[in-house]
């Protein structure tokens, strides 16, 4: 099977390169996936990794969050889909924060160490792959509302590393990808983080479940919102 | 023993080949070790139990306690593999739920009750659909013939023998009077710091049941990111460990946005709901209806190690005891309906329906 073979998530996205000229069309994009607890979007996080990593943009490079689930899951789901995670992580193009365990107390004085010290690590291995001549860095995120438990509820505090991660895009024109649930903000009032997320975001992608319940073969739906100054 | 191969992927792991060496685990594919819930008709539909390395969360209903049901089994199951449990619960005395237990059947009962669909060949009547459903069903019955079984079908009339209480490593805690989740969390790090998980060969497995989680009358209860804190404290020390966590927890008592986050975490969701007596309307709309106890839905099945989602046939389940003993779950069953009602209905899912003049029993 041709590994480059395109589907209608990558024609949506831009991923499509016959001639393989164009850069890595999500340059300096935000990528913004929502999923709910009926249907999962990491399968979109996993299709992203798979392409951002494919052999022929050897130049590619991504910085990986993991609140979700541990590095031997990944490594087993892109296996499948042919891609060598372990490799990748041994050939510094794949890095993986395991942030499992991670805890991330705001507190008044100056005890911040713990975001800010995550996003000044991002911030020198995406400067120094920068430097280093790659062309396309990615940040995934997986996923944020775990971020969020992480940091006790404290929404400005992931907001504003949320908007730092952002400044990286337009300085380094790296692409940001992250994973948040629709379903846990829709019944909040007024939901700022969402709200803002989604403000942030030039690609939403929401996985959502079939309106007319289960099917056998179909797992659920994607819905795909482009911001129109970004499309071609 | 010959074994069918199951018809999944290429990758799925030759099960003739594993010897079980080690009862109470089953291997199944993607390299993940199953265990089993004590309910025979859950591992079914969950495609072999709970994989190790898994958070289990079953939201209640307040008006009815089947939670413990799932429960019960569950921990009688593990203590009958002797897997090493802890069991935290709101009240001020745990071990006295020790006492509840079920106790599994006895062999002849479980002959019985077989109903595997091999024997059922005999009957080549109308009913030809048998033979289409799943092949799901064939490589789990093949596991009977193993003399350890991998799951017992409990007798809730009897309580568990006490030779499988004693000198196990049972740990019960009380989450009554705590003002905060440390001390649960430090028993729940010590206790799965025995099972870590690396790639040398499994020992043993554990279990941990937390009932009632976010229950008022403990201190804790309104510190809500607190609790959430927890569960993905709890949910990460048990990915990296050979256990599996189920927490029960009342949703109602949480704000929507909350319990929204809390289904989020878990890798295996379901929910258990009462089914209210004599309701008319749905004893016309479903058969069996005096024989259930309440209805169990499967929300989410754990995905460790792979990004296929499990689409199940169905995700409502009805809970009945069989012969007042025995925990089964069943498809729901539409009753027939008078064709002369013009009215049609949903998948047999829905419990909602209009009400109809005269239907055909049983």
């Amino acid at each position: 099977m041709d590994q480059r073979a395109p589907n209608l998530l990558d024609e949506a996205l831009g991923l499509v390169d016959e001639e393989k000229t164009k850069p890595w069309p999500l340059s300096s994009r935000v990528v913004l996936v929502e999923d709910r607890v009926e249907t999962s979007g990491a399968f979109v996080l996993h299709h992203l990794l798979k392409r951002a990593l494919s052999p022929h943009s050897s130049n590619d490079v991504v910085v990986f969050l993991a609140f979700s689930q541990p590095f031997s899951h990944y490594d087993r789901v892109l296996r499948k889909l042919g891609c060598n995670l372990t490799a990748q992580r041994e050939n510094n193009r794949f890095f993986f924060l395991d942030l499992l365990v991670s805890e991330f107390p705001d507190g008044d004085e100056g005890n911040r160490d713990g975001l800010v010290a995550l996003y000044g690590k991002i911030e020198k291995l995406v400067s120094t792959s920068f430097q280093e001549n790659k062309k396309c860095i990615t940040i995934v995120i997986d996923d944020f509302s775990l971020m969020e438990v992480a940091a006790n509820g404290a929404t400005n505090y992931v907001l504003d590393f949320l908007r730092y991660c952002h400044a990286l895009t337009s300085t380094f024109g790296c692409s940001l990808v992250v994973l948040n649930h629709e379903d846990i903000y829709s019944s909040i009032e007024r939901p700022a983080l969402i709200l803002q997320m989604e403000y942030l975001a030039d690609i939403l992608i929401k996985a959502e479940p079939l309106a007319t319940g289960l099917a056998t073969d179909v797992h659920g739906q994607g819905v795909l919102f482009c911001e129109s100054r970004w499309c071609n | 023993m010959a074994t069918s191969k199951p018809r999944t992927s290429s990758f799925s792991r030759n099960l003739a080949t594993v010897p079980s060496s080690t009862p109470g685990l089953k291997y199944g594919p993607n390299g993940t070790i199953f265990i089993s819930s004590g309910i025979p008709d859950l591992d079914k539909i969950l495609g072999g139990g709970f994989p190790l390395g898994s958070l289990v969360m079953v939201m209640e209903d307040a008006e009815a306690p089947h939670h413990m049901l799932l429960l019960r089994n569950f921990m009688s199951q593990g203590l009958v593999h002797k897997q090493p449990l802890l069991y935290a619960s709101p009240s001020k005395d745990p071990k006295g739920f020790l006492g509840t237990l079920p106790t599994p059947g006895s062999s002849k009962d479980d002959k019985s009750r077989d109903r595997d669909p091999e024997n059922e060949n005999g009957l080549r009547i109308a009913w030809q659909y048998k033979k289409y459903f799943g092949d799901n069903q064939h490589h789990f019955d093949s596991n009977r013939d193993v003399k350890h079984e991998y799951c017992h079908d409990f007798d809730l009339r009897k309580p568990l023998e006490k030779h499988f209480i004693s000198g196990q490593h049972i740990d019960c805690v009380s989450i009554l009077d705590s003002p905060n989740l440390a001390a649960l969390r430090d028993r729940c790090a010590t206790f799965l710091a025995q099972f870590p998980r690396n790639d040398s060969s499994i020992s043993s497995a554990g279990r941990i049941a937390i009932q009632s989680f976010c229950a008022p009358q403990c201190k804790y209860s309104n510190m809500e990111w607190d609790m959430l804190s927890f569960i993905r404290s709890l949910r990460s020390m048990v990915r990296s460990s050979n256990a599996v966590a189920v927490v029960t927890f009342p949703p109602s008592l949480l704000s929507p946005s909350f319990s929204r986050r809390w289904q989020h975490m878990a890798d295996t969701l379901l929910s258990v709901r009462a089914i209210p007596d004599e309701d008319k309307e749905m004893a016309k709309l479903l058969t069996g209806y005096q024989d259930m106890v309440g209805l169990l839905n499967v929300h989410k099945v754990a995905r460790i190690n792979t990004q296929v989602p499990v689409i199940l046939d169905a995700t409502t389940f009805s809970i009945k005891l069989q012969r007042r003993r025995f925990l089964v779950l069943e498809s729901l069953n539409q009753a027939p309906i008078d064709s002369s009602s013009g009215t049609s209905y949903g998948t047999s899912a829905s419990c909602s329906g209009s009400s109809k003049t005269g239907t055909l029993d049983f």
